[in-house]
C-alpha cells in the first residue's frame, strides 16, 4: 500500500518537474540571460548590468512602478475587506446556489471584455452619462473629465475589484462550506456577541487560512495585469506590466534587454508584495489575539458590514451593466452620444464575423476541456499522493505550484517559446494546451487543496476500517464527497483556460485563434459591436462551465442532502 | 561589417531558381501561407480572407491571417526562432511591415530576398531608385519587401461639428486653445501617435533635407526645437490635458465617434468613408490633410529568412500587385486604399477598371490629398519617440 502511494507520487513528480518546472525555469533563464545583457539573436553577447541601468532611466519607470504597487496592493486589500464584509452580512440570508448564479457572470467574463464594458460605463461619453444627458447635465457633448484612464488608477482599481471580489466571494463561500458557521453564530450570539462581531472575531480567523492562497493569487495577478490596465489605466506612463509589454514590442529591438530586466523585476515585486503581505498577516495576528482576548462584544461592526455590502452591490451593478452594455452593443449599428440607447440596430456583428467566431469558439472549447481535464487529473493525483504519504505539503511544493503565477507571463513566455521551438512543438495545439496548463493547473490546485484537506477524515477511516483499499476509498468516498469543489475547480480551470491570451498567442505562433486572442486583437481595433459579440461568446463558455459546477452536484446528490454541505 | 554580413546572407539566400516563376508556382501549390498582419481592422481582415480565396482558386495557395495586435510580435517570433536555431521551416511566412520594423529585420538579416523585383507583377510598379515603392522610410527596399497598399496620413473629423478646420499642424494649436480638450493623438508608443509628431516635425523643421539623413544629436535638436515649442503650448489644451492618450488610432476613432474629441488620425485616406459604411462614424465624417500635404508611405509585405512557405508567400505577394487585385482593394466598398501601381504602366483596359470604381462623398480625391511628404529616415522616429518619452512621461 505504501509502495502504491510512492509510485503515484513519483509519476506526479515526474510530470510536474518535466512539464511545469523545467519549461518555466528554462523560459525564466532565457529572460534572465537577456536581463543581464545576453541575447545572441540580436547581437548582444556580453554579460552586464547595463539593461538594469537602462531600465532605471527609461522615462516614467518610477511612476509606472508606483502605479503598479498602488493599484495592485490597493485593489487586493479592498477586495478582501469588501468580500469579507459582504459574506458576513449575506451568509445564511442568500442561498449559496443563488449566490453562485449571481457571481457567475463576473467570474466568467474575461478581463478584457469586462474592462471594455466598464470603460464604456464610466467614460464621460459613457452609458451613465448618456442616461442622464442632456436632460440632467445639459451636456450635448461629453465633458473632458478623466473618469477612465485617470492618473491615479482609480478606474483600474474599480475594474480589478469587479473581477476580484466575486472570485474571493466564491472561495470564501466554498471555505465556509467546510465550517459549522451556524453553530458558531449561535454560540457567539448566546455569549452576547453581535452578528458582525462573531464574523470578524470567530469566523474570519478560521476562513482566512483557507483562502490565503487565492488571496496571494489575486495580489500577484493585480500587480501584473496587462489587458485591463491598458483599457482602464493611465497610458503615460502606464503600469509597469503594460510598460514591459510595450518595451518588448517596441520597434527598437534593443529594448528587449531592459524589458527582460523589468520582467525579472516584476517577478521580484510580486514576491516582495507577497512577503510584505505575510509580514502584515503576522502583525494582524498578534494584534488580533489581544483584541479577541479583550472580549469586546460591541455591535459596531454592523455599519461597516453594511457599507461593504453596499459597495459590493454597487460594484456588481456597475459590472452587470458593463456586461449588458456589451450585449446591447453587439446588436447596435449606430449609438452616439447622448443617446441612452442605440439609434439603429443590426445583426451584422453576429452575422459578418461568422468566418471567425465559429472556429474560435471550437478552438476555445477544445483547448479548455483538454487543459481542464488534464489539470484536474494531475491535481487529484497530487493530493491523493499527499494523503497516501500522510504528509502535508512541503514549502517547495507550494512554491512550485505558484511558480507560473508569480513569474510575469510576458517575461518567461518569450523564453519558453524559444525552448518549445527547439524541441519542435511550437505552433501547435499541443504546445498551447501545455502552456495553458501551466496557468490552469495552479488555479485548479488552489481551488481544490483546501476543500480536500478540510474533508472529514472519519468517512475515509470508516471506509478503510470496512476494508476498502486506497483506490476504492478515492473513487467511492473522497471524490463523491468532493464533487462540488471538483466541479468548482474545473469551472475555474476552464475559465482560466478560455481567458489565456499570451500563452495562446506565443505558443500557438498566432495560428491558433481562440475567442480570447480574437477578442483582444479586435479590442485593439476597438469596434465595441464586434468586441461585444466576442465578449458575449467568451463569457458564455465559462458561464456554462460555472452553471455545470452548480448543477452537477445538485444532480449527483439529489438523494444525499447531507453531502450538499454548504447549502445549510 | 554588418552590411557585409547582410550582403553575404542575401547572396546565399537568393537562389537562381527564384527567378524562374513557373518553378515557384509549382513549389507553391498546396502551401498555406501564414500572413502575419495587424488584425485590428475588420475590413483589412476581410480583404486578406478574400485574397486567400482567390489565390487558392488560382494557384492552390491558401492564406491564413495571423492577426497581430502589433507587428513587432511577428518580428519577436522570428528572433525567437533564430535564437532557437530554427533557420528553416519557420512559422511566419509573410509579414505586413514597414518602417522601423523593416529596418530592424533587414539589419538583423532576418529577411528573405531580394525577391520583390523578380515578381512578374513588379512590372506595374515604379521601382526606380527614388520611387515610393523602392524606399521605406528612406531605407532602400533592395527587393526585401514588396509593396501592397498606399498609406497617407490623414485626419478624420465630423463636418457637422467642426467648422473651423486647422489648415496645418500649427493651426491645431489655435484650435486646441479655442476648443480645449478636443484635440488628442494616439499614444506615442503607437505607430500612429509617432506619425502625428512626425507630421508636425516635417512641417516645423527648419532644414527638411536633414530629416532624410540618419539622425544626429545636433540635427535632432535643431529640427525639433520648434516642434517642442508648439507641443508645449498645445499640451495643456489637449484632451485630458495631454496627460493620457488613446492607445491607438482605432480607440481615437471611437472617441471621435463618441464625441469626446474632434479629430481622428488614419493612414488610410478612405478611412472615413469606410468607417461610415461600417457604422463606426457619423454620415457627416470627412477627412482632411494639412495644406502642404501629409506624410505618405507604402505598406509592404516581407518574407522572413526561415519562412516555411516561401514560394507560397511570393505567389501571394505577386497576386497583391495584380492590377485587378489593386483595383478591388481600391474599391471603397472593399478596402478603399489607394493602389501602389504606376498608372503609366497600366494598359487602357486596366486603367478603365480603376476609373469605374464607385465613389463616396467622404472619399477624398487625389487632388484633395495634396502632395505626399516623405517619411523622415527611420532613425528619426525612434529618437522622436524616445525624446517625447523623456519630456512628457514622468
Amino acid at each position: 500500500m505504501k509502495g502504491d502511494g510512492r509510485a503515484l507520487r513519483a509519476v506526479v513528480a515526474v510530470v510536474l518537474l518535466g512539464g511545469v518546472v523545467l519549461p518555466i525555469v528554462a523560459g525564466f533563464a532565457q529572460t534572465a540571460r537577456a536581463a543581464f545583457g545576453v541575447l545572441p539573436a540580436i547581437g548582444a553577447v556580453e554579460w552586464s548590468f547595463a539593461p538594469w541601468m537602462q531600465l532605471m532611466h527609461l522615462p516614467g519607470f518610477g511612476t509606472s512602478l508606483r502605479l503598479s504597487l498602488v493599484t495592485g496592493v490597493g485593489s487586493t486589500v479592498l477586495a478582501l475587506a469588501l468580500a469579507f464584509g459582504f459574506c458576513a452580512l449575506m451568509h445564511g440570508r442568500v442561498q449559496p446556489a443563488a449566490m453562485g448564479r449571481l457571481l457567475t457572470p463576473f467570474l466568467a467574463a474575461p478581463h478584457a471584455a469586462l474592462a471594455i464594458g466598464l470603460a464604456f460605463m464610466l467614460a464621460p461619453s459613457g452609458w451613465i452619462a448618456r442616461m442622464v444627458s442632456p436632460v440632467l447635465t445639459g451636456w450635448v457633448r461629453p465633458p473632458d473629465l478623466a473618469t477612465v484612464n485617470d492618473g491615479w488608477g482609480v478606474a483600474l482599481i474599480v475594474g480589478l475589484l469587479i473581477k476580484e471580489v466575486p472570485f474571493l466571494l466564491l472561495v470564501i463561500g466554498s471555505a465556509l462550506g467546510q465550517l459549522p458557521v451556524r453553530q458558531h453564530l449561535a454560540a457567539g450570539r448566546a455569549l452576547g456577541y453581535g452578528r458582525g462581531v462573531v464574523w470578524v472575531k470567530v469566523i474570519m480567523p478560521q476562513v482566512y487560512p483557507m483562502i490565503r492562497l487565492p488571496v496571494f493569487i489575486v495580489l500577484a495577478f493585480a500587480l501584473s495585469v496587462v489587458d485591463m490596465a491598458i483599457i482602464l489605466g493611465p497610458s503615460n506612463p502606464p503600469t509597469l506590466a503594460v510598460a514591459i509589454v510595450r518595451w518588448f514590442s517596441a520597434p527598437d529591438i534593443a529594448l528587449i534587454l531592459p524589458a527582460s530586466a523589468a520582467a525579472l523585476l516584476q517577478a521580484g515585486i510580486v514576491a516582495a508584495a507577497v512577503g510584505a503581505w505575510i509580514m502584515a498577516e503576522r502583525l494582524v495576528k498578534r494584534w488580533g489575539r489581544w483584541w479577541l482576548r479583550r472580549g469586546g462584544r460591541g455591535h459596531r461592526a454592523g455599519p461597516g458590514l453594511w457599507a461593504a455590502s453596499v459597495v459590493v452591490a454597487g460594484l456588481m451593478l456597475l459590472g452587470g451593466l458593463a456586461l449588458i452594455s456589451l450585449l446591447v452593443w453587439s446588436f447596435a449599428w449606430r449609438w452616439s452620444f447622448p443617446q441612452a440607447l442605440p439609434q439603429s440596430w443590426s445583426l451584422k456583428g453576429w452575422m459578418s464575423p461568422g468566418v471567425g467566431w465559429g472556429r474560435a469558439l471550437q478552438a476555445s472549447l477544445g483547448i479548455g476541456v483538454a487543459t481542464t481535464v488534464a489539470s484536474l487529473l494531475l491535481a487529484v493525483a497530487w493530493l491523493e499522493g499527499e494523503d497516501r504519504a500522510r504528509r502535508t505539503r512541503a514549502g517547495w511544493a507550494q512554491a512550485l505550484i505558484y511558480l507560473p503565477l508569480l513569474v510575469p507571463q510576458i517575461g518567461f513566455l518569450y523564453g519558453l517559446n524559444v525552448l518549445f521551438l527547439r524541441i519542435g512543438i511550437s505552433g501547435g495545439m499541443l504546445a498551447v494546451i501545455w502552456a495553458q496548463m501551466l496557468f490552469v493547473f495552479p488555479y485548479v490546485m488552489i481551488a481544490l487543496s483546501d476543500p480536500w484537506r478540510a474533508m472529514d477524515c472519519q468517512h475515509v477511516r470508516a471506509a478503510a476500517a470496512l476494508g476498502a483499499g486506497p483506490w476504492r476509498r478515492l473513487f467511492s468516498v473522497k471524490l463523491p464527497m468532493l464533487v462540488r469543489p471538483l466541479m468548482v475547480a474545473a469551472a475555474i480551470g476552464f475559465s482560466v483556460s478560455v481567458a489565456q491570451y499570451l500563452p495562446t498567442l506565443f505558443m500557438g505562433a498566432g495560428r491558433i485563434a481562440t475567442l480570447t486572442t480574437e477578442a483582444v486583437t479586435l479590442a485593439s481595433g476597438s469596434d465595441r459591436r464586434v468586441v461585444g459579440v466576442y465578449a458575449v461568446l467568451q463569457a458564455g463558455l465559462p458561464f456554462l462551465a460555472y452553471g455545470a459546477a452548480l448543477l452537477v452536484p445538485a444532480l449527483v446528490y439529489r438523494n444525499r442532502r447531507g453531502l450538499l454541505g454548504a447549502a445549510e | 561589417m554588418r552590411s557585409l554580413l547582410i550582403a553575404a546572407l542575401g547572396l546565399g539566400l537568393a537562389t537562381p531558381a527564384l527567378a524562374d516563376w513557373q518553378q515557384t508556382l509549382e513549389a507553391a501549390k498546396g502551401q498555406t501561407v501564414y500572413w502575419n498582419a495587424w488584425g485590428g481592422d475588420a475590413r483589412t481582415n476581410a480583404f486578406i480572407a478574400w485574397v486567400g480565396t482567390q489565390t487558392e482558386a488560382k494557384y492552390g495557395v491558401k492564406v491564413e491571417q495571423v492577426k497581430l495586435t502589433d507587428t513587432a510580435t511577428a518580428v519577436t517570433q522570428v528572433i525567437s526562432e533564430k535564437a532557437a536555431g530554427k533557420d528553416s521551416g519557420g512559422s511566419v511566412d509573410m509579414i505586413w511591415i514597414n518602417g522601423p520594423n523593416f529596418l530592424a529585420m533587414k539589419e538583423q538579416g532576418l529577411l528573405h530576398g531580394p525577391f520583390a523585383g523578380d515578381l512578374p507583377n513588379a512590372k506595374y510598379v515604379d521601382l526606380g531608385p527614388d520611387a515610393a515603392a523602392a524606399v521605406d522610410f528612406t531605407v532602400p527596399v533592395d527587393g526585401y519587401e514588396s509593396a501592397w497598399r498606399l498609406a497617407r496620413f490623414v485626419f478624420t473629423y465630423d463636418s457637422a461639428v467642426v467648422t473651423d478646420l486647422p489648415r496645418d499642424m500649427a493651426g491645431f494649436l489655435d484650435y486646441a486653445q479655442t476648443h480645449p480638450g478636443r484635440v488628442t493623438h494616439p499614444d506615442v508608443s503607437n505607430f500612429m501617435g509617432a506619425t502625428f509628431l512626425k507630421q508636425a516635425l516635417v512641417e516645423f523643421a527648419p532644414d527638411k533635407a536633414a530629416l532624410q539623413q540618419p539622425v544626429t544629436d545636433a540635427a535632432f535638436d535643431a529640427a525639433t526645437a520648434p516642434l517642442w515649442a508648439w507641443y508645449d503650448a498645445m499640451r495643456p489644451f489637449m484632451w485630458r490635458e495631454g496627460k493620457t492618450f488613446p492607445e491607438n488610432e482605432s480607440v481615437q476613432q471611437q472617441l471621435l465617434n463618441d464625441g469626446e474629441v474632434d479629430f481622428g488620425v488614419s493612414f488610410d485616406p478612405a478611412s472615413a468613408a469606410g468607417a461610415i459604411a461600417e457604422g463606426l462614424l457619423p454620415e457627416t465624417a470627412r477627412v482632411f490633410v494639412p495644406r502642404d500635404g501629409s506624410i505618405g508611405n507604402i505598406s509592404f509585405v516581407a518574407i522572413p529568412y526561415n519562412a516555411a512557405n516561401r514560394e507560397g508567400a511570393e505567389v501571394v505577394a505577386n497576386f497583391l500587385l495584380d492590377p485587378a487585385t489593386q483595383a478591388h482593394q481600391q474599391n471603397i466598398e472593399v478596402l478603399g486604399s489607394f493602389s501602389v501601381l504606376d498608372p503609366a504602366k497600366l494598359s487602357a483596359e486596366q486603367a478603365a477598371v480603376f476609373a469605374a470604381l464607385p465613389s463616396s462623398p467622404a472619399l477624398p480625391s487625389l487632388q484633395d490629398l495634396g502632395p505626399t511628404v516623405l517619411e523622415p529616415h527611420a532613425s528619426w522616429m525612434t529618437k522622436l519617440v524616445a525624446v517625447w518619452g523623456e519630456r512628457y512621461t514622468k
